[in-house]
């Protein structure tokens, strides 16, 4: 899988509020959550932000609440991959559970700038800034990660393995 | 007999519900749940996730928990919808534990109050404070809405085994320091990533003599540290809590004395006085004595934190025969029906009103800036809320302090942040 966009770079601890404030929790339309998505951090990021570019942070990416509305928020702005020095937990899973690739690289986390081209190519972890013209190696994604990103999720991911029915 | 690998109580559950001898950190498991649970925001997108799976019915209707907590009464036309899915779902699945507004309550209090959780077991909550539940000896996590959605529909999930990490607090709690103080000091010190993916075991002789609610508190904020999750070994106190609730069989169990630890830190809490999270991230932490003076413009009392019975007969304790300051309003919020009907015959409702508060029915509600005290632009809340990000109790330009309840109490009485010392002069 090969991902080619522009960097988005934020900072350190961006926490699920700032990636979408709980008073747009009343629904969960994908596109109605996009249009807020970073609205306090970055008021023009959903109007600015275009299919298949990249967001990039430093560390502890998507910290605090459970919200799923916030990777939704992003893959529905148009995010196809995040790069961060760290991600909180449950962020991580909502993320691949969502078929939403994300790549640990504090190196790439560094160096890469804000509007710089990146091209990822996620089977192999290489994240290319084509405006440095410099390389950067992601952690690989696991094994089992990769399975969700392949089938485009957790549910896609069941459906696959013809979940049955389980009675009580 | 060959002995197993020692495990801390956090590997032997998952163990437990893994059908394995042992589980050991990094190994990737499929979990059996014991519970799942969903609350307005999130039961909706899970249900949705549940249905595009294509099975019909949840893998057990008395453990799938649906609790409206989170905008309810209803706030909105938006969010009665939300609420909508979860009622008629609840009704279609014929779920055991659907909790209507009039038996309502946060999530996090109302399901230990019931016996829904019990030690032992593994919990799953579409919402990050899940993890309160270790504070009765549970493995419990917030997932999100699809690892809801799933877990209704198999009754597993998958979940990688955290490392654990044990803090140990030693010493004599001083006069008005609680479950809230010594969870704030720990994030203060090790960090809002501080145990990312890790387990967080608090122990030592302190933590033993904290009573439930202390507890759940401090398991509550294991999420604000990053942790997966907080637990607390089950002891006497646990027991006494669980016994007249628990309708089914549960087992105890406890790290072994050589389980491996990825840290360890002690902390000598002789010396701790009450703490306070200044904006805009739970660890920016100080001694209540070092904030200065900063003047404030509502406190909040309440949440699945701090919205205890034993947090509200503190506020009583300082409330009473007082007023809050003219220019502060305190909102006070029962976390459950349950505690609401407790405090009422206890007459700290006549405290709160004749102080000047006003008092809530159950419900997260400002919390997280849904409703209920939303704030405007540059005012300034001190709440017993677990966090202080941008923004999160209303607008973007406001400011959160998050303290324990006496010093929110003793705060709305001076308008601005101060020890409860200078209200109270001795601990009643």
């Amino acid at each position: 899988m090969k991902i080619n966009g522009r960097i988005w770079k934020f900072g350190s601890d961006v926490d699920t509020d700032a990636i979408i404030p709980a008073r747009y929790l009343t629904q969960s339309d994908p596109k109605e959550l996009a249009k807020h998505a970073m609205e306090d951090e970055r008021p023009k990021f959903s109007t600015e932000v275009k299919e298949g570019d990249i967001l990039l942070a430093e560390k502890n990416f998507g910290c605090g609440s459970s919200r799923e509305h916030a990777p939704i928020a992003l893959k529905a702005a148009g995010i196809s991959c995040i790069i961060a020095k760290s991600f909180a937990r449950i962020f991580f899973r909502n993320s691949f559970n969502l078929g939403l690739p994300l790549l640990e690289s504090p190196e790439a986390s560094e160096a890469i700038k804000d509007g710089d081209r990146v091209r990822i190519d996620l089977n192999t972890g290489e994240i290319f800034d084509l405006t440095q013209n410099r390389k950067f190696f992601a952690k690989p994604i696991p094994p089992f990660m990769q399975e969700l990103l392949k089938d485009g999720g957790l549910i896609p991911h069941l459906r696959k393995k013809g979940l049955k029915r389980k009675r009580n | 007999m060959k002995k197993n690998a020692p495990m801390t109580i956090t590997e032997k559950i998952l163990a437990a519900h893994t059908g394995k001898k042992a589980v050991v950190p990094g190994e990737l498991i499929d979990v059996r749940i014991n519970l799942a649970l969903g609350n307005d925001i999130t039961a909706p997108l899970a249900i949705q996730a549940f249905r595009e799976i294509g099975v019909e019915k949840v893998f057990n209707r008395n453990r799938v928990v649906l609790v409206p907590d989170h905008f309810t009464p209803a706030k909105d036309i938006p969010s009665a919808e939300q609420c909508k899915i979860l009622r008629e779902f609840a009704k279609a699945q014929r779920l055991t534990h659907y909790f209507e507004v009039g038996q309502c309550g946060i999530e996090h209090v109302l399901l230990p109050e019931k016996g829904l959780v019990l030690p032992g077991e593994v919990v799953i909550g579409a919402d990050s404070h899940t993890c309160t539940y270790g504070g009765l000896g549970a493995f419990s996590t917030g997932v999100g809405s699809t690892d809801l959605g799933a877990a209704m529909a198999t009754g597993r999930l998958w979940l990688k085994v955290p490392e654990s990490i044990k803090l140990i607090y030693d010493g004599k709690l001083n006069p008005w320091v609680s479950g809230k103080d010594l969870i704030l000091a720990t994030i203060g010190d090790i960090g809002v990533d501080g145990a990312l993916y890790q387990a967080m075991e608090f122990c030592g002789e302190a933590i033993r003599k904290l009573p439930m609610s202390g507890r759940f508190t401090m398991a509550n904020m294991a999420i604000e540290a990053g942790g997966k999750n907080g637990i607390i070994e089950p002891d006497e106190i646990t027991l006494q809590f669980i016994k007249p609730r628990a309708k089914r069989h549960y087992k105890i169990y406890r790290s072994d004395q050589d389980a491996h630890y990825a840290n360890v830190k002690e902390y000598d809490i002789s010396k701790l006085h009450p703490q306070v999270a200044l904006p805009h991230i739970p660890s920016n932490v100080k001694d209540v004595r070092e904030c200065g003076k900063i003047k404030i413009d509502q406190v909040v009392i309440g949440s699945c934190t701090n919205g205890h019975l034993d947090d509200l007969r503190v506020a009583g304790r300082i409330l009473k025969g007082k007023k809050i300051a003219p220019s502060l309003r305190l909102i006070i919020i029962p976390a459950t029906q349950e505690i609401y009907r407790q405090a009422l015959k206890e007459g700290l409702f006549e405290i709160f009103l004749s102080a000047g508060a006003a008092i809530s029915t159950p419900t997260c509600g400002p919390c997280l800036g849904g409703y209920m005290g939303v704030l405007a632009a540059g005012e300034r809340a001190l709440a017993t809320t677990n966090r202080n990000f941008h923004g999160r109790m209303g607008h973007a330009e406001s400011e959160v302090y998050l303290s324990n309840p006496a010093v929110a109490s003793a705060s709305a009485i001076k308008g601005r942040i101060c020890h409860p010392q200078e209200v109270v002069k001795k601990r009643s």
